[in-house]
C-alpha cells in the first residue's frame, strides 16, 4: 500500500514543477479518492457473505472503467504506437467489462429465482 | 460535447456504480444493482465516444474483439470454475491500466511530475495485477506446469524486484528523455514481481490472493484516473480497491492469519503434533444405507460443504438430498465457512446454482450457536475448516482459526475419499471422534447413494 504516500509526495514535486493549477487538480483527485474509499467501505461492509463472489466479479467489471482511458487513447492518440496500445487496452478492458457484468448477472439470476 | 457536460455524465456513471454496489446488499435487489452498474458503464462509454475528433476504427475493432471474448468466457464458464474466471478478468483489468498509462506516456513524456508518478503507479500496480492474476488463474486451473514454487531468498528477491520498480519509477519521473524506456522496463520487472508473489501461494490461500488482486485492479484503475485527471476512474477504482481490501480482511480473519503470513509465510506442520496413525486409530467407517437410517430419524441436519464439493461437482446431488429431507419435515441448513472453496462466497454460488434457497445458507457464527441441537452434521469435502484442533491445540498451525463446530452435533458424517490431510497438512481428530462416522468415496456418488437408500427405505 505504497500508493497513497507516493501520491502525496508527488503533490510537492508536481506543485513545484508546474505551478498551482496542477496541484489543485491533484488535491481534488486525492480528495475524491479518499472519500470514495470511505463510501466503498460503508457500502461493501453491508454486503452479505452469500453475495461475495458476485461482489468480486461485479466490482471487477466496474474496475474495467479503465476502458474510458483506453477509448481515448485508441481514438485520439497522437502517435500510432499510442493508438495501438490503446486498441490493445480496449480489448482487455472490454473483456473485463462485458465478461464481468455478464457473469455477475448469470450468478445473481441463480440467487433470485428462489425468491 | 462540451467537457463540462462530459464530466457531469461521468459523475452520473459514478453514482450508478454506487447504487449498483448498494443493490448487492441483498439477493433480491442484486440483479438490478448489477444492471445499474452496467448502465453506468454504458453511459460513460457512450459519452466518451461523443468527444470531438475521435477516430473509431481501432475502437470498434477493440470493442468487438473484447466483447466477443468476454461474452464467450462469461456464458461458457462452469460455476465451479468461477474463481479462475474472476482471476482472469482481474488480470485483464490490470493489463488495461498498464497499456493506457503507457499510451499516454508515449504522447506526453514531459507531463507534470504528479502525472508521471501516477503513470508509474498505474504501470506498477497494473503489471503486478496482470501477471499475478494469470498465475492465480493457472494455479486454480491446476495446470501441471504451475506448482507451488518456493526457494530460499524468495522474499529477498521480491523485495529487490520491488525496489528496482521504485527506482525505475523514480527515473521515469525525473528523466523525461528516457521516460518511456523506464516505464516499460519497470513494467517488465513488475510482471516478474507479480509472478513471484503469487507462485508460492497454496490452493487454500487463494481466496485471500484473489481478493487482494481484486483490490489491486481497482487501485490500478484509480491510478490511471490520476494519469488522465478523470474523476470517474478515480471513484470507481477506489470503490473496487476498498471492496477488495474488505474481502481480504474478512478472509484473513477467517483463517486467523495476517495478510503478511498468507503472502510470505508458510504453514508449518508442527513436529510435535500427534501422528496420523495415532489420531486415526479409532476411525469408524459407514455405508450410505446406515447414513440414510440416521437421516430418517433426524429432525435437524446441517451440511458443511468445502472445496471437495466443487471438485466432485456434488452441489446438485446435495441440493436434491436437502429437498428430499425437507419434504420429510427435516430442518436442513448449510453451514458455510468464509474460506470454504477457492474464493469468497464460492460455496454460496454453487449451492445457488443447484437451487438451494439462500436463506438456508447460514454463516459460521450463526450455525455454531445452534450446533448442539443438530442431530446429523454432514461434512462434504471440507477438512481444515472443521478441525477441532484449531480450538484445542495452541501449537497447531491452524490454532485460533475459527471453525464450524460440527463435532458438537449429535452425529457427524464425513464424506471424503480418504483420510488424507487438508491444506494445513495435519491430521483431523474429528474423523476419529466417538460421534463421527466416515463415509469414504466420491462426494457426488456417496450423496446419490444416500438419496437412493432413503427413497428405498420409505
Amino acid at each position: 500500500m505504497t500508493f497513497l504516500p507516493t501520491l502525496l509526495a508527488a503533490a510537492d514535486v508536481g506543485g513545484a514543477a508546474s505551478g498551482g493549477h496542477s496541484l489543485s487538480t491533484l488535491i481534488t483527485g486525492i480528495t475524491i479518492f479518499v472519500l470514495s474509499i470511505f463510501v466503498g467501505f460503508e457500502i461493501i461492509t453491508k454486503i452479505p457473505p452469500t453475495l461475495h463472489t458476485p461482489l468480486m466479479s461485479g466490482s471487477n467489471a466496474i474496475s474495467g472503467i479503465t476502458l474510458i482511458g483506453a477509448l481515448l487513447a485508441a481514438g485520439t492518440g497522437q502517435a500510432s504506437l499510442a493508438r495501438t496500445l490503446g486498441c490493445l487496452a480496449v480489448i482487455l478492458a472490454t473483456v473485463n467489462v462485458v465478461g464481468g457484468f455478464l457473469v455477475t448477472h448469470r450468478m445473481l439470476e441463480m440467487f433470485r429465482k428462489k425468491d | 460535447m462540451s467537457p463540462a457536460i462530459t464530466d457531469l455524465v461521468y459523475l452520473l456513471a459514478a453514482v450508478l456504480f454506487i447504487f449498483g454496489l448498494k443493490g448487492l446488499t441483498h439477493p433480491r435487489t442484486a440483479v438490478r444493482g448489477n444492471l445499474l452498474g452496467a448502465l453506468g458503464m454504458l453511459v460513460a462509454v457512450v459519452v466518451t465516444l461523443l468527444a470531438q475528433g475521435i477516430d473509431y476504427t481501432l475502437i470498434v475493432i477493440g470493442l468487438v474483439i473484447g466483447s466477443a471474448i468476454g461474452a464467450i468466457l462469461a456464458l461458457k464458464i462452469r460455476m465451479t470454475a468461477m474463481p479462475q474466471l474472476v482471476a482472469l478478468f482481474n488480470g485483464f483489468g490490470g493489463g488495461a491500466s498498464v497499456l493506457v498509462a503507457g499510451a499516454y506516456l508515449v504522447v506526453r513524456p514531459d507531463s507534470a511530475a504528479d502525472i508521471l508518478v501516477a503513470t508509474a503507479a498505474s504501470g506498477l500496480i497494473g503489471a503486478v495485477t496482470f501477471s499475478g492474476s494469470l498465475i492465480a488463474w493457472a494455479k486454480l486451473e491446476e495446470l501441471k506446469a504451475i506448482r507451488d514454487v518456493r526457494f530460499t531468498g524468495q522474499q529477498a528477491l521480491n523485495a529487490a524486484l520491488f525496489l528496482v520498480c521504485l527506482g525505475l519509477g523514480f527515473l521515469l519521473v525525473t528523466q523525461p528523455a528516457s521516460a518511456n524506456l523506464c516505464y516499460w522496463g519497470m513494467v517488465a520487472v513488475a510482471l516478474a514481481l507479480g509472478v513471484f508473489l503469487v507462485i508460492s501461494i497454496g490452493g487454500a490461500d487463494m481466496p485471500v490472493v484473489i481478493a487482494l488482486l481484486n483490490s489491486y485492479s481497482g487501485l490500478a484503475a484509480a491510478a490511471t484516473g490520476f494519469v488522465l485527471s478523470n474523476n470517474v476512474l478515480i471513484i470507481s477504482g477506489s470503490l473496487v480497491g476498498a471492496s477488495g481490501i474488505i474481502l481480504t480482511r474478512i478472509m484473513c480473519a477467517a483463517m486467523n492469519r495476517s495478510l503478511a503470513n498468507v503472502m510470505f509465510g508458510t504453514l508449518q506442520p508442527s513436529g510435535d503434533g500427534a501422528s496420523a496413525d495415532d489420531v486415526y486409530a479409532t476411525v469408524k467407517s459407514t455405508s450410505p444405507e446406515e447414513v440414510a437410517m440416521l437421516l430418517e430419524v433426524a429432525s435437524r441436519v446441517v451440511i458443511v460443504p468445502g472445496y471437495g464439493m466443487a471438485v466432485a461437482q456434488a452441489q446438485h446431488s446435495v441440493s436434491e438430498l436437502a429437498k428430499l429431507l425437507q419434504a420429510r419435515q427435516v430442518r436442513v441448513e448449510f453451514g458455510i465457512h468464509p474460506v470454504a472453496g477457492r474464493m469468497p462466497g464460492h460455496m454460496n454460488v454453487l449451492l445457488a446454482e443447484a437451487d438451494v434457497p439462500y436463506d438456508s445458507l447460514k454463516e459460521m457464527d450463526e450455525i455454531n450457536s445452534e450446533m448442539e441441537q443438530v442431530d446429523v452434521a454432514i461434512v462434504l469435502g471440507a477438512n481444515d475448516v472443521v478441525n477441532p484442533v484449531a480450538r484445542t491445540d495452541p501449537n497447531s498451525p491452524i490454532a485460533g482459526m475459527p471453525i464450524i463446530n460440527v463435532d458438537q452435533a449429535r452425529t457427524v458424517i464425513v464424506i471424503k475419499r480418504s483420510l488424507s490431510p487438508g491444506f494445513a497438512g495435519i491430521p483431523n481428530p474429528l474423523f476419529a471422534a466417538d460421534n463421527t462416522l466416515m463415509l469414504f468415496g466420491d462426494g457426488r456418488r456417496m450423496v446419490t447413494d444416500i438419496i437412493n437408500a432413503l427413497k428405498e427405505a420409505s
